[in-house]
């Protein structure tokens, strides 16, 4: 083009600003799946053919029933499958699930997810709470034995904590039998010993696909804070609150509690701090709200576990859930104070 | 005088890529006074001024062709001498339409008798000075266009203490002010010395960002011999170190209420270039008629600084660059993060035209918004410490109040949200239309109010 015919050429007008960092939520999405794929890697070693399976059925179900949904209510079906929530959505599902779990329920679960927690509210940005969450509360409520039956998949002789060999199909995990022995007044069944704390870091232990092992979530964890897509806000206070509260709670009464880092480690709360409690959608806006949202859900997950003495022993999905319901309130309550607004007096 | 870097932390901000390598080593060219100019009434915050000449009168340069049109406004000149070919209704830079003038150049450039020169500066009473700031026509040239003169007149119940002079250049792609700084330290330094003597201010801060090294150096030079507290200030380069109320604070720690004016905390801030204008009106006797702008964007065959008559169409400024050597999809007069879009290239330069940037189809994509994930980034970047996120989805909903409750008319427009935005809505469109719908609203309840009283 010369400059003579420039008085013709029409350009695109918009508003400020003309430039953009390039950040986008495709991006930020595909940068989660990359963070999980160290434990995606480490179900598939500790669980095998089961973790590919449900994997691979959430996955699909999700992306389904949201391309369903968003047909069905004639909304754009490509743009909200190209934002690659769904896909994250399935996996972090299918990281909740016991690896014993039927197929069907899976896909139960991951219609529920998408349909009710996500699509009925607008789709992604409008869901209040967590749609993977959702799912497996959905199904921990619909299918409690099934959801909570562990069996010891291909490892069966790595199992014996202390000299304690575990039941093939209930109580495996390690909260579990925790909270069995102390309900029943046994001694406590797992000595976190060096051995035990490496075995369960690495995720040699009972559980869902996606949280056993804190490592692999922690390199995760690491990359998303790497890549900015996660402030430091949340996992630290959240694994911080656990920690104090479970270790005021071992000191008070080292014989019939369990250490900080038996906390740690186990009941998913990783997979908790590292990629559902980090949520976007259903976690606060400011810094002071991400800080007062992972308090609340160490509380939560710490009074669920330790206080109470209901059916679930790992706390940390519902105390995640419960903590969505306020963010609104948090919201409201943790707004900055305005520049140039006069502090109260 | 001292060097010290900024003693505060301004909230948010953001680090685009500031691309200022394009025109930054490109020494001030002047552009022979082009063919025809277009010179608008409304140049300036405030009421348009009043045309003064009508079709087929000859002016010279520098002969006053508007005059300010209320207390906030200001006067305006001819850019070059030959005869006025049309006084009608032309878009400025902002889309809004204002009366402007065409002058026709007879090709002679012949200017008025410059008015008296006055190195006596320092000798005369304030209102003398700013009587001659106010008959040169200045405005703030960083882009916002206040009128010098009904800045430099606060009412007796304010005090300014300071003085912050602004060579940020925060936005990207601009170098006007850089090279200015560089090669013209000394106006500079003079014009800062006289607005000082208007204003009796008893401090001067001079704030340079840290990617401008020469420029400081150049600064630093010119005000070695400088009495009393005079500092510069390094700024750290992120934007928008440029804001008004964000630069005061930077420097001195107060916080421009909301709602008010830098004089409210006894601070005055003028651009570099407002300043050289200050001193060429005082010392030289003449009126604002010429200024830098970066002509620049990869597109751009030759980006530089080019000192233009105010009023050169963009087409023949960008054609004095060598024109594009590549499509653009995106002309851009400002700056990336603030600048208004052009259509076309019809409109002309202004006082306030810092930049003309030509964007490449691949730095200008079209792309649609996603609805907030409520990431928080908008947040952490807005250095006015709203929430852009909440403010953007009340103004969907078309809830006025709402949005006047959550402060929207405190949004600077600065774009900081809205760059950093994964979703890519368009937050500042947003800001902007909920703005003017509030600020229709409260004229109108006003207007209503004094039909009942």
């Amino acid at each position: 083009m010369t400059a003579s015919d420039s008085h013709t050429t029409l350009y695109t007008v918009s508003s400020s600003p003309h430039a953009h960092s390039g950040a986008s939520v495709p991006c930020i999405m595909f940068d989660v799946l990359v963070a999980l794929t160290p434990a995606l890697l480490a179900a598939v070693y500790f669980f095998g053919f089961d973790a590919v399976r449900l994997v691979a059925v959430c996955v699909a179900s999700c992306v389904g029933a949201e391309a369903l949904c968003r047909k069905a209510m004639g909304r754009p079906v490509k743009a909200a499958l190209a934002d690659l929530s769904a896909v994250v959505t399935g996996l972090l599902l299918a990281f909740n699930l016991p690896p014993s779990l039927p197929s069907w329920m899976a896909v139960l679960g991951s219609v529920f997810a998408i349909g009710i927690a996500k699509q009925a509210f607008g789709g992604l940005g409008y869901n209040p709470f967590n749609p993977a969450l959702a799912g497996r509360a959905f199904l921990l409520i619909s299918f409690t034995g099934r959801m909570t039956a562990w069996h010891a998949a291909r490892l069966p002789e790595r199992w014996s904590f202390g000299g304690l060999t575990m039941d093939a199909l209930t109580s495996a995990t390690p909260l579990g039998m925790v909270k069995d022995a102390i309900k029943a007044g046994d001694p406590l069944p797992v000595a976190m010993d060096g051995a035990t704390t490496l075995r369960f870091l690495l995720g040699d232990m009972g559980g869902c696909l996606g949280e056993v092992s804190a490592l692999a979530l922690l390199l995760g964890g690491a990359y998303l804070l790497a890549r900015r897509c996660i402030s430091w806000h949340v996992p630290v206070c959240y694994l911080g609150t656990v920690a104090l509260f479970s270790g005021i709670h071992w000191a008070a009464n080292p014989a019939a509690a369990m250490p900080p880092h038996f906390h740690l480690l186990t009941g998913g709360l990783m997979l908790g701090a590292w990629f559902m409690a980090t949520d976007m959608v259903t976690t606060p806006v400011t810094n002071k709200g991400l800080v007062v949202f992972g308090i609340g859900c160490g509380v939560l997950t710490m009074t669920i576990r330790i206080v109470a003495g209901g059916a679930y022993p790992e706390g940390v999905s519902f105390a995640i859930l419960l903590m969505n319901a306020v963010v609104p309130l948090i919201n409201r309550a943790t707004r900055p104070r305005l520049f140039g607004q006069r502090r109260k007096a | 005088m001292k060097t010290i870097t900024a003693p505060y932390r301004i909230e948010g901000g953001v680090h685009p890529a500031y691309r200022k390598e394009l025109a930054r080593e490109r020494a001030i060219l002047a552009m022979p006074p082009p063919g025809l100019v277009r010179i608008s009434m409304a140049q300036h915050l405030g009421a348009p001024a009043k045309p003064l000449v009508k079709k087929g009168d000859t002016v010279l340069r520098g002969q006053r062709i508007g005059e300010p049109g209320g207390f906030v406004s200001a006067a305006a000149h001819a850019s070059v001498s030959g005869t006025v070919q049309a006084v009608g209704p032309a878009p400025t830079a902002s889309g809004a339409l204002a009366m402007a003038v065409d002058i026709e150049s007879d090709g002679n450039d012949t200017s008025l008798e410059p008015g008296p020169r006055h190195d006596n500066w320092a000798e005369l009473d304030a209102k003398t000075l700013i009587g001659l700031v106010a008959d040169a026509g200045i405005v703030g040239m960083g882009g916002a266009g206040f009128p010098t003169h009904v800045k430099l007149s606060p009412p007796p119940d304010k005090t300014i203490d300071t003085l912050i002079v602004n060579g940020a250049e925060c936005e990207p792609f601009l170098t006007a002010d850089d090279r200015l700084m560089r090669e013209q330290a000394d106006g500079i330094w003079t014009g800062i010395s006289i607005l000082r003597h208007i204003l009796g201010a008893r401090s001067v801060r001079v704030a340079i960002e840290d990617n401008k090294p020469e420029a400081l150096k150049a600064m630093e030079r010119a005000m070695a011999g400088a009495e009393g507290d005079v500092t510069l200030i390094v700024l750290p380069a992120s934007y928008p170190q440029g804001a008004e109320k964000q630069q005061i604070y930077g420097i001195t720690g107060r916080e421009t209420p909301s709602g008010g004016l830098p004089m409210d905390v006894g601070c005055l801030v003028e651009n570099v270039g407002t300043c050289l204008a200050v001193r060429d009106a005082i010392v030289n006797g003449r009126p604002l008629t010429e200024r830098v702008t970066t002509v620049t964007g990869d597109p751009v065959a030759e980006p530089g600084n080019i000192l233009n008559r105010i009023g050169t169409l963009y087409s023949d400024l960008i054609a004095f660059c060598g024109g594009l050597r590549s499509p653009a999809t995106k002309i851009v007069s400002g700056g990336p993060m603030m600048g208004f879009a052009q259509g076309s290239l019809e409109s002309a330069t202004a006082k306030t035209t810092s930049g003309l940037l030509a964007l490449a189809p691949d730095q200008a994509p079209v792309y649609e918004s996603l609805p907030c994930i409520a990431c928080g980034r908008c947040v952490r970047a807005c250095p006015m410490t709203l929430l852009p996120c909440e403010l953007s989805q009340a103004l969907e909903a078309e809830d006025y109040e709402l949005a006047d409750a959550f402060h929207v008319m405190d949004c600077i427009e600065c774009g900081c949200c809205a760059f950093v935005c994964p979703a890519r809505r368009p937050l500042v469109q947003h800001m902007r239309g909920g703005k003017a719908r509030i600020a229709l609203k409260r004229r109108e309840a006003m207007q209503n109010n004094k039909e009942k009283g």
